[in-house]
């Protein structure tokens, strides 16, 4: 279970990109965050992954405080972290990549099969380096591979459907729900898409760097998807203003 | 052969014990085992240090082992090497060159190949370099490598320097004939004080010719390096260098490409990046649970695979 307590984050000593967070994410849940951007989603993820480090505020992972642990050690903890703009290495291949993400040793027949699960033939991705020589789309179904083969109880996407296409977005929605049904743990996911938010167990909206919205999905969702014309997000009559 | 050459050859030719096949291997300025084949002769030259590798036609897929080591301080070795690739031969060179010092004084080997490459012949050429010892002098490496490709023959050059090399001026020059095709890969690593300068002078002198030169370098603490490539596309060709290098503290790393298209059809290409280590890569390899020092060494260890 994650729990947040009061996080707050600044940029600088000016702006605040988060502003007192509460939120608990318990065991086997689905939580989608949504809302505009600039609304501090990315960072929440950024935080709870330990790449950024919040002004106030704990985070307890499983009842352990671990707002001061580093990256390493809350990987090393069950996190996990999709990058919405998954990074390039020169030199090192898929297999690396996945190898490196499962902390053990895996076979080929292993990897290929978290390969397949992204919709990649394996036998032709996995000699190849996640560099130029991958699209974006599929450097992020390598990424999201990586997520599929730690053994996580806590798992994050960025924006995962950012760059993909529509077979791939079809196929992550199944992929979503396939690790919902399997693992332990929970999932965070950060998106717009209303197909991803019909998945999830929960929804939260972030705007501004608040909670402005928070609760079960059958509650929040008509919310959100309220008549056609209208901001998702905020009062206006005008669908997507804040995207 | 002492132990100290045993030690190199291992590291710089995955040499344990005499190879099969061709080979010959020089110890401080000394033959210290020589063989020919059938396919493949090797004999002194007359003249001047050094040897004529000569491989004939018939062979196909042979290993030819010519590793250098200096095994201790004081040395300074000059070797002449000339490689005779006939028509149609198929063939892996291996050298590789150690440097080891005892002492203050510096030791030293510097390696004159010459390739002559006939006609649809085909050369891969592995070459690893190190340094070690305890001893405070220079561990010094100058390779200067020329290469004249005859029509549709093809070399592939790979080149590695470890590490522990103080100072290394590489020269190498190509000029390909129509059809010919060239590649070169070129890694170092250098740290401490060290200095690498590397130059390339390829002239794409037929229709059709090509080359590809790669340089991925890691300059650590104060080291220096110094990339160099000349291009000239004398006809209808493709020419590509590229230098990749990460700087790490205080290392420091020039690139100076230069292409000169003499021909209307000759294309021609070059690439550099230089810098540090992004901070995203370390940050990526951490959310896996890499700590920052492994995931650094992950990032080199893969950036000079």
């Amino acid at each position: 279970m994650l729990k947040l307590n009061n996080i707050s984050f600044c940029a600088d000593a000016e702006k605040e990109i988060l502003k007192n967070i509460n939120m608990t994410v318990e065991n086997g849940r689905f939580l989608v965050i949504t809302g505009p951007n600039g609304g501090g989603k990315s960072t929440l993820a950024k935080v709870i992954a330990g790449i950024e480090t919040p002004s106030s505020g704990t985070i307890l992972l499983d009842g352990k405080d671990i707002t001061n642990e580093s990256i390493t050690a809350r990987a090393k903890a069950g996190i996990s972290f999709a990058f919405q703009q998954p990074v390039r290495f020169k030199g090192i291949t898929v297999r690396d990549m996945i190898q490196m993400a499962a902390q053990q040793p895996l076979s080929d027949q292993q990897i290929s099969s978290y390969l397949w699960s992204v919709g990649l033939c394996a036998k032709e991705y996995l000699d190849r380096e996640v560099n130029a020589e991958l699209s974006g789309g599929e450097m992020k179904r390598v990424e999201i591979a990586g997520v599929m083969a730690k053994q996580t109880k806590l798992a994050i996407f960025d924006e995962p459907e950012a760059g993909i296409d529509l077979w791939s977005f079809k196929n992550l929605i199944d992929i979503f729900q396939n690790m919902r049904e399997r693992m332990d743990g929970s999932i965070i996911v950060i998106s717009h898409q209303e197909r991803i938010l019909e998945i999830a167990d929960e929804i939260m909206v972030l705007s501004g760097g608040e909670i402005t919205v928070q609760g079960k999905r059958q509650e929040i969702l008509p919310q959100l998807l309220k008549a056609e014309g209208d901001c998702q997000f905020c009062a206006k009559k005008e669908r997507g203003c804040c995207e | 052969m002492n132990n100290i050459t045993k030690k190199l050859l291992e590291t710089v030719a995955d040499m344990f014990g005499a190879p099969k096949g061709a080979y010959n291997i020089r110890e401080d300025g000394q033959c210290a085992g020589r063989q020919s084949t059938e396919h493949i002769v090797i004999e002194p030259k007359k003249d001047k240090p050094g040897i004529n590798i000569i491989i004939d036609s018939a062979a196909q897929g042979e290993t030819v082992y010519i590793p250098a080591c200096v095994t201790h301080s004081g040395v300074d070795d000059l070797v002449y090497n000339d490689f005779y690739v006939h028509k149609n031969a198929d063939v892996v060179i291996v050298a590789g060159c150690g440097v080891h010092t005892d002492g203050e004084e510096d030791a030293q080997h510097n390696g004159i190949h010459r390739f002559f490459i006939e006609e649809n012949a085909r050369v891969k050429y592995m070459e690893k370099h190190i340094g070690i010892g305890e001893g405070t002098g220079n561990r010094i490496i100058n390779p200067e490598t020329y290469i004249e490709m005859a029509e549709n023959s093809y070399m592939e050059m790979d080149t590695v320097q470890i590490e522990g090399v103080d100072s290394t001026k590489r020269t190498s020059a190509a000029v390909l004939q129509s059809g010919a095709s060239l590649m070169i890969k070129e890694k170092i690593m250098t740290h401490g004080s060290q200095i690498a300068e590397t130059n390339f002078v390829v002239d794409l002198n037929g229709e059709d010719s090509g080359a590809n030169l790669i340089s991925r370098s890691i300059a650590k603490e104060q080291s220096r390096q110094l990339f160099r490539s000349r291009i000239n596309g004398n006809a209808h060709c493709h020419g590509h260098s590229e230098c990749d290098a990460i700087i790490m503290d205080k290392g420091i790393v020039s690139a100076i490409p230069e292409l000169t298209a003499n021909h209307v059809d000759a294309s021609l290409i070059h690439e550099a990046a230089i810098g540090k280590i992004a901070g995203e890569q370390i940050t990526k390899l951490m959310t896996l649970g890499l700590t920052e020092e492994e995931a650094e060494e992950k990032i080199i260890e893969g950036f000079l695979k």
